[in-house]
């Protein structure tokens, strides 16, 4: 062991860098990669550990070796040498962490760049954030609009998201992509991904948005492009196969029931089988006339679901938290309300 | 005294009187002109609500006397002559009446400071036995929503950015050889502003649909939209912000003019440096997030629409006049840190501070970057995309002048004697944390990396590294180095050193896993978590625990010592600055006669250097240390 304590300080650092450096790096920090900028990304964060390491090896050595090497003996009261200060020791420590953190910028706006790249022949695909869902529409073929509350995504194809908000500030994540945007009422955002894994994927929103915020999640499913394709026509073909099926009085109010239910998200949240959705985040819906003849002893369903969508912490089904959905549907056109009553009394009879 | 002459004498009993005043005035004004334009209903009462959130505190102010001097003086009236009777504290009433003397008022904050930080820790621990387990079982997400909200909003704006003043407010006048702040009255109402705001943001609670529920970022439009709650927070942060602007204000005073014969700027203490470019940033930030406040107060409750996008509102326009101010807040609660643990290590390393002149030099330049940085915070927000690159750039730069004052704090650990006393732990503690919270702050300045991990547990863990780590792990060492002169007691070094170990190992262990928690996917601010982030989130809960029982060491050891305590010397850490040259606790006017100052603050190992000599004593070697102290 060399008797210079710099000497000495560089070997503990050293030994020090040697054993945490492997360990930080082989730490599974990151979810799945999904997308073409999540390796880029975390190759960006590999190269963080690598500098920031040593530099907090460097920091602890030095403490911790001035702390042993020159802690007060009992009885001490001496003072230390009156060194105060070394003029060029100071340039070296501004001068080095400039050039350092300066490399760090230029790597990371290039990896910016490279990340947010456009390409020819995009899909589209505009996200809309409400309290406390998303909604996605897509161009189907000819031109027709395709609305979906569950995220579709051909694999290996550039998407661009445009990213709206109808109510307040959420926050669109994907964090198998790794990349994000806010969702602003009143402005357009959009980010940009290359999808590259087949599967489900979280979709999360990570901007307060209210008492359903942490609910607020939702999935993307990644499928080969004939797939989505074939999706995407059938959604786009869907909407007239399920225009109303002729006959009786009731079904057009119904078919308006389920317009509302789609236009307003409801979908997002709950599960219905009449309007194909599956969430989960509030009660299921396909139930609701069990929950009104439990809960509501005496009222008539229809009055039980109207006081539920206007007034909607009135009365909460136990198990689901209360103030988590938006009271904004009592703004809803009177006609929207009574299709959605009239819809939701009705879908339990049928099913 | 009859009971007409207490009403009427400043003190409880007249603000106990005047805050039921202030309501009914509130509720005079709200009828009278919802009347006069013929509104309906003409009683209106979360209009009443809102009116009086305002009223009730300023009568409360008046009631207990922050403004009766200047009544008299502006009505004309003959004022009271100060006698000086009202300086000091004889019994612990004393410290329950409006005071002048710094030292009192020193004590008042730093206690009610504290009384604050115990309901925000109270409240992180109600939030980790939610998280415990994904799912909801012990709050719902409203009650949950608000739990985090206030809890940041007392830690920010009650606890770390107030301590600092209180710390300063009876440290700094000794350190400079003054008897007093500049504006003693000016102080007094500072101080009294802040229980009145801490107390409107617990009071939200109980206002209906909950409290303010937002965050402390309070973004809109959502803040815009919320129950009355948020009310409560737009208004209790203009109380925190006055008093935090006015104690700026007179600590610029204090340091510009107030300093002894002799004490030029290139001898004031580190700390004294720290709190005058701390109070730059303040008066220069804080009428931001007073705009910012007041722009959502105008939505919520006159109909102006400077957040509603369909009336052509800017709904970005919030977060930048919010991080305007709130990003140099960062350094508002993070300088006087400095300033703190530059005393105490060089007090108890027995060394110079290495490169004095450059601490300065680098305290001047973090005002100065700190300035240019606010956008980082908004990197995925839909901003103008140009602007994130040269923020990047400034935040990143920002890490040179920090770089050199962890660099200087360890050239003077370097050689010295050191003795690792309490205080000295946590400002090593403190090196250690800031260093992680350094580095995870360059790497969320990385815009790519940023994009992933903002807005999720990356950046909990972030804060608190800076804020928890950093600046309370400062205050406690403030806390512990200057016991002895508060409060003439030395307290309990055994019982120090286990809080110490306790906080630094449970703290890791509570805020280290977030970083991995947040880049694997959870978002920050929720109530419910997806199932895979269980064990983690168990074991940041229990550690969380730990953490929190660690506090009652510290607080049975300030209590126990305060009243047992083997009484202290005058300067038992045999420090050079001023305050230690006076007795424990200090006399009234803190000199019998001036100080002159003679040298640099920290002149250890330079034989029989002084920094300042009094009237009785020998000059001793002053030629010789005048110019030792600058030398770089």
């Amino acid at each position: 062991m060399p008797k210079s304590p710099m000497a000495r300080m560089i070997i503990y650092g050293v030994i020090a860098t040697a054993i945490l450096l492997p360990i930080s790096l082989s730490i599974d920090w990151f979810p799945h990669q999904g997308a073409a900028a999540a390796d880029k990304i975390d190759t960006l964060y590999d190269v963080l550990l690598i500098v920031s390491v040593p530099i907090f090896v460097l920091v602890m050595t030095v403490a911790i070796y001035s702390v042993i090497r020159f802690r007060a003996r009992p009885g001490d009261s001496g003072d230390g040498p009156p060194i105060h200060g070394d003029a060029r020791l100071e340039v070296v420590c501004v001068v080095i962490p400039f050039i350092l953190v300066s490399a760090l910028a230029a790597y990371a706006w290039i990896t910016l760049n490279d990340i947010e790249q456009k390409k020819k022949g995009e899909l589209v695909v505009n996200v809309t954030g409400q309290q406390f869902t998303w909604r996605y529409s897509y161009a189907g073929p000819g031109g027709k609009k395709v609305e979906s509350t569950q995220l579709y995504l051909p694999v290996n194809r550039q998407v661009k998201f445009e990213i709206h908000s109808k109510d307040v500030i959420h926050s669109f994540w994907i964090p198998d992509f790794r990349l994000k945007s806010d969702a602003v009422p009143g402005i357009t955002t959009n980010w940009r991904a290359r999808p590259t894994k087949l599967g489900v994927h979280d979709v999360v929103c990570t901007e307060l948005c209210g008492p359903g915020h942490a609910l607020m999640r939702g999935t993307v499913r990644v499928v080969p492009d004939q797939q989505f394709t074939a999706w995407l026509g059938k959604q786009a073909g869907g909407a007239v196969a399920t225009a109303p099926p002729g006959g009786g009085g009731g079904a057009p109010s119904t078919a308006l029931g389920k317009q509302a239910f789609d236009q307003n998200g409801c979908g997002g949240c709950h599960k219905l089988a009449a309007a194909g959705s599956s969430g989960t985040v509030g009660p299921d819906l396909d139930n609701v006339l069990q929950d009104a003849a439990k809960f509501a002893k005496g009222k008539p369903p229809a009055d039980y679901v109207r006081e539920s969508i206007v007034n909607p912490d009135a009365f909460v089904v136990p198990g689901f938290p209360k103030g988590t959905m938006p009271k904004t549907f009592a703004k809803l056109p009177p006609d929207q309300i009574d299709a959605l009553v009239q819809l939701l009394t009705a879908g339990g009879k049928k099913k | 005294m009859t009971m007409a002459a207490r009403f009427r004498a400043p003190g409880w009993y007249r603000a106990l009187l005047a805050i039921p005043l202030g309501f009914a005035l509130a509720a005079a004004i709200d009828i009278g002109v919802r009347a006069l334009y013929g509104w309906h209903p003409i009683v209106d009462w979360t209009a009443i609500v809102t009116v009086s959130l305002i009223a009730m505190p300023l009568a409360f102010l008046v009631g207990i006397g922050c403004f009766d001097y200047w009544f008299r003086w502006a009505s004309g009236a003959p004022t009271i002559p100060e006698d000086h009777s009202g300086h000091g504290a004889r019994s612990w009433r004393d410290y329950f009446r409006v005071n002048t003397d710094h030292k009192v008022i020193g004590i008042q904050y730093i206690v009610t400071t504290f009384f604050f930080f115990i309901l925000g820790g109270v409240m992180a621990m109600l939030m980790r036995a939610e998280l415990a387990s994904p799912g909801t079982q012990f709050v719902d997400p409203n009650t949950f929503n608000g739990l985090f909200s206030v809890h940041a909003s007392l830690m920010i704006f009650l606890f770390i950015i107030p301590v600092f003043a209180g710390i300063a407010n009876y440290v700094l006048p000794l350190m400079i050889g003054a008897p007093d702040m500049a504006f003693p009255r000016l102080n007094a109402l500072s101080y009294w502003m802040l229980p009145t705001a801490g107390l409107l943001m617990i009071a939200s609670f109980l206002a209906p649909g909950g409290a303010f529920s937002t965050g402390w970022t309070a973004y809109a439009p959502l803040s815009d939209h919320m129950p009355l709650g948020q009310t409560f927070f737009n208004v209790a942060v203009q109380f925190a912000g006055a008093s935090s602007i006015a104690t700026a204000l007179n600590f610029l005073v204090t340091i510009i003019t107030m300093r002894a014969p002799g004490m030029t700027f290139w001898r004031m203490p580190l700390l004294v440096w720290a709190n005058f470019t701390t109070s730059l940033l303040v008066v220069i930030a804080t009428p931001f997030i007073a705009g910012s406040q007041f722009f959502v107060l105008f939505d919520r409750t006159l109909g102006m629409h400077f957040f509603d996008p369909g009336r052509s509102g800017d709904v970005l326009m919030y977060q930048h006049v919010f991080w305007f101010y709130s990003h140099p807040a960062v350094y508002i609660m993070m300088l006087p840190g400095f300033g703190i643990v530059s005393e105490v290590i060089s007090t108890h390393a027995r060394k110079p501070i290495f490169g004095y002149r450059m601490m300065a030099f680098s305290l001047m330049a973090i005002v100065v970057l700190g300035f240019t940085v606010w956008a980082h915070h908004m990197f995925v927000s839909g901003m103008f995309p140009w602007l994130r690159v040269p923020m990047m750039l400034t935040t990143m730069l920002i890490a040179v002048p920090t770089g050199i004052k962890i660099f200087s704090w360890l050239a003077t650990l370097w050689r010295g004697v050191i003795h690792l006393r309490t205080p000295m732990l946590f400002a090593l503690g403190f090196i250690t944390m800031f260093t992680l919270g350094g580095i995870s702050g360059i790497m969320l300045a990385v815009i790519p990396f940023d994009i992933h991990v903002s807005d999720t547990y990356f950046v909990v863990a972030h804060i608190h590294y800076v804020l928890f780590g950093g600046s309370v792990f400062t205050i406690f060492a403030g806390i512990y180095h200057w016991f002895p002169k508060m409060t003439g007691r030395m307290y309990d070094e055994g019982l120090g050193k286990i809080h110490f170990w306790l906080s630094f190992v449970f703290f890791n262990l509570t805020f280290g896993p977030m970083h991995l928690v947040g880049i694997d996917g959870m978002p920050r601010r929720v109530a419910d978590y997806a199932s895979e982030f269980a064990t983690l989130n168990a074991l940041i809960s229990i550690s969380a625990f730990i953490f929190g029982l660690s506090f009652l060491v510290f607080l049975y050891n300030m209590v126990a010592s305060w009243r047992h305590g083997p009484a202290a010397e005058g300067n038992p850490w045999r420090a050079h600055t001023l305050e230690w040259q006076v007795s424990s606790p200090p006399p009234i006017f803190n000199f019998d006669d001036v100080p002159t100052v003679v040298g640099g603050p920290y002149e250890y190992g330079v034989p029989g250097a002084v920094h300042g000599v009094f009237k009785d004593q020998e000059p001793v070697a002053a030629g010789k240390t005048a110019t030792a102290g600058v030398a770089e």
